[in-house]
């Protein structure tokens, strides 16, 4: 549980040490220092990530999986390496730990898995169909909605979802309602990407397992704040984004259980996921080369395990314990601020969300960026959360491993400002 | 801390006063042709609604949602076109556009935009250019489906 983690922070002097690691924190914004606290939408990259990657791609480049010549071995190395690497950081097996392009890929890896599970005879075994249900919630980001909308069309399924509170909690009270015997899949936000706080993992997971239902976790905004480990977490699937993690664009990951990996289908079909291809048909390679059709990313896994090997250096409990304490500090600082409603109680990581009454985001986010800080204005890819806390839109700042005390007291300064500079609307 | 001047142009007064004060801004129900435009990025929309009498642009009517921008464009452009033709308003419309996207580079005159020259700093922010077209795409789309359109 996320609140048995030691709160273990980061001194001044960490954190000093960190941002020297981040090149961009150096640059200017419209005349002022970059505060940057758009993390949850994509973090920035310390000199870890880029130099191993600037590195593999000036003395080791080559396609993987493939090729006899020097480098492509030692590239197929390196690619393998970096998949232990990774697959170590969040507690799983090599084998168990898929390339995709980001967690929207993942996500949508599984869901035309299993559809195509439904329509064939060799991996009838994961198929959908009417009568079967997919629940999600209402508070999840697109990418962990509308790929279940889809399956569920393509399947004759039925999707459902599990509500919130006003303050976009999720009713635990209606989870036996919802999760029952038909409920086929579960899946949600480990961290919610609008309201920061933390999902009641255990009990959801439970509840899944009680039924049969398969669980497919969110962890985007997890791993890059919290100690994450998916035996611990007990989860059948759980996907994140490399470039949220400090590491690089176009690199993702779909951690899935063994036995389920293997007696799922292809979805992306191709080059490099095959063993024999005649013109009629193809035999299919275990996972997680089954899933990594085409050429990889190689440069971008080698850079995503730089990043994994940063975050070790500090300590993920660490880590988590500065993003705590920035959280908490945003959250009070924003509540003391009359207009201002913070979105979601609880435990929450280095993010939070908030209305600024009667002034829109855009506005809010427009006066922070005039001087320097960055925040992300809009409805963070979760309209219905938003429509049920009966916003359109909201300003959310993210902190990150470079976040300093200081910083946030510049975005909450700037907050009360905006507040009052557009009082007139009000 | 005082806003930088592009952000002061951007949010000066007469924009506050109209995304606060809204002209036009109620009911469209009755007023046609009408267009529902929705800003994806932020989810921000508005319906805009026109009553024409022959060819000329009676009353301009619209609501919904959006930020300091979007409500005062929409504002301003209702006084505007208020009395207009049909072609006249395109041609409003089509050089709206061309200054919004111009980078900076270019701006309304005063003679022709009146008021709506105030939102001349939008141009200086490529993010916020959708704002500011919100209404005036609802009024293309709107005039697109005018019974002799």
């Amino acid at each position: 549980m996320p609140s048995e983690i030691e709160t273990v922070a980061l001194s001044e002097a960490d954190v000093a040490a960190i941002r020297a690691d981040f090149p961009i924190l150096a640059e200017r914004v419209n005349g002022h220092r970059l505060v940057y606290l758009d993390s949850a939408a994509t973090a920035q990259k310390p000199e870890a990530v880029l130099d191993a990657e600037r590195e593999f791609l000036i003395r080791r480049h080559a396609a993987v999986h493939r090729g006899a010549h020097t480098l492509a071995a030692e590239a197929t190395e390196e690619f393998e390496d970096a998949r232990a690497a990774v697959a170590d950081f969040i507690g799983a097996r090599a084998d168990e730990t898929v390339w995709t392009t980001n967690a929207t890929a993942a996500i949508n890896l599984i869901a035309y898995s299993l559809s195509n599970a439904s329509s064939s005879a060799e991996f009838g075994r994961l198929a959908l169909g009417p009568g079967d249900e997919i629940v999600t919630t209402e508070r999840e980001h697109h990418a962990n909605l509308i790929p279940w909308q889809q399956l569920a069309q393509r399947t004759g399924a039925t999707l459902r979802h599990l509500p919130v509170d006003d303050d976009g909690a999720l009713l635990l009270d209606e989870l036996d309602g919802v999760v029952g015997e038909r409920t086929r899949v579960l899946a949600f936000a480990h961290v919610s990407n609008v309201t920061g706080t933390l999902a009641p993992v255990s009990e959801l997971v439970a509840r899944a397992r009680a039924v049969g239902a398969l669980v497919v976790l969110d962890a985007c905004q997890a791993v890059p704040q919290l100690p994450f480990d998916v035996r611990a977490l007990d989860v059948d699937f759980a996907v994140f984004s490399g470039h949220k993690l400090y590491g690089p664009g176009g690199i993702g990951v779909l951690y899935g259980r063994r036995e389920l990996l293997e007696a799922m289908p292809p979805f992306l079909t191709g080059g490099s996921m095959i063993t024999t291809v005649t013109m009629e048909r193809a035999e299919f390679l275990p996972p997680p080369q089954r899933f990594e059709a085409g050429t990889q990313p190689v440069s971008q896994v080698v850079g995503l395990a730089a990043a994994v090997r940063y975050l070790r250096g500090i300590g993920m409990d660490r880590v988590a314990g500065h993003g705590r304490g920035l959280g908490e500090r945003m959250a009070s600082g924003l509540a003391e601020i009359p207009g201002v409603r913070v979105i979601g109680n609880g435990e929450r990581v280095g993010l939070v969300a908030f209305d600024l009454r009667g002034v829109h985001a855009h506005d809010v986010g427009q006066f922070l960026d005039d001087r320097g800080i960055a925040v992300r204005v809009g409805h963070h890819c979760a309209q219905p959360l938003h429509r049920r806390l009966g916003l359109t839109a909201s300003v959310r700042a993210s902190a990150a491993v470079h976040t300093t005390d200081c910083e946030v007291d510049a975005f909450l300064a700037a907050v009360a400002d905006a507040a009052e500079f557009f009082e007139r609307m009000r | 801390m005082t806003p930088s001047s592009d952000f002061a142009t951007l949010y000066q007064e007469l924009i506050l006063d109209h995304a606060g004060a809204g002209e036009g801004r109620g009911e469209t129900t009755g007023f046609q042709p009408q267009s529902h435009q929705v800003n994806p990025t932020c989810g921000d929309e508005i319906t805009l609604g026109v009553r024409l009498i022959g060819d000329r642009i009676d009353e301009v009517r619209w609501h919904g949602h959006g930020c300091a921008i979007s409500q005062a464009s929409a504002s301003l452009l209702t006084g505007l076109v208020a009395g207009s033709s049909i072609a006249e308003a395109r041609e409003l419309l089509a050089r709206f556009r061309e200054v919004m996207r111009s980078r900076g580079t270019l701006e309304l005159d005063e003679a022709t935009f009146g008021d709506a020259v105030a939102l001349n700093g939008v141009s200086r922010y490529v993010a916020r250019v959708k704002c500011a077209m919100l209404a005036w795409v609802a009024l293309e789309d709107a005039l697109d489906h005018a019974p002799d359109a």
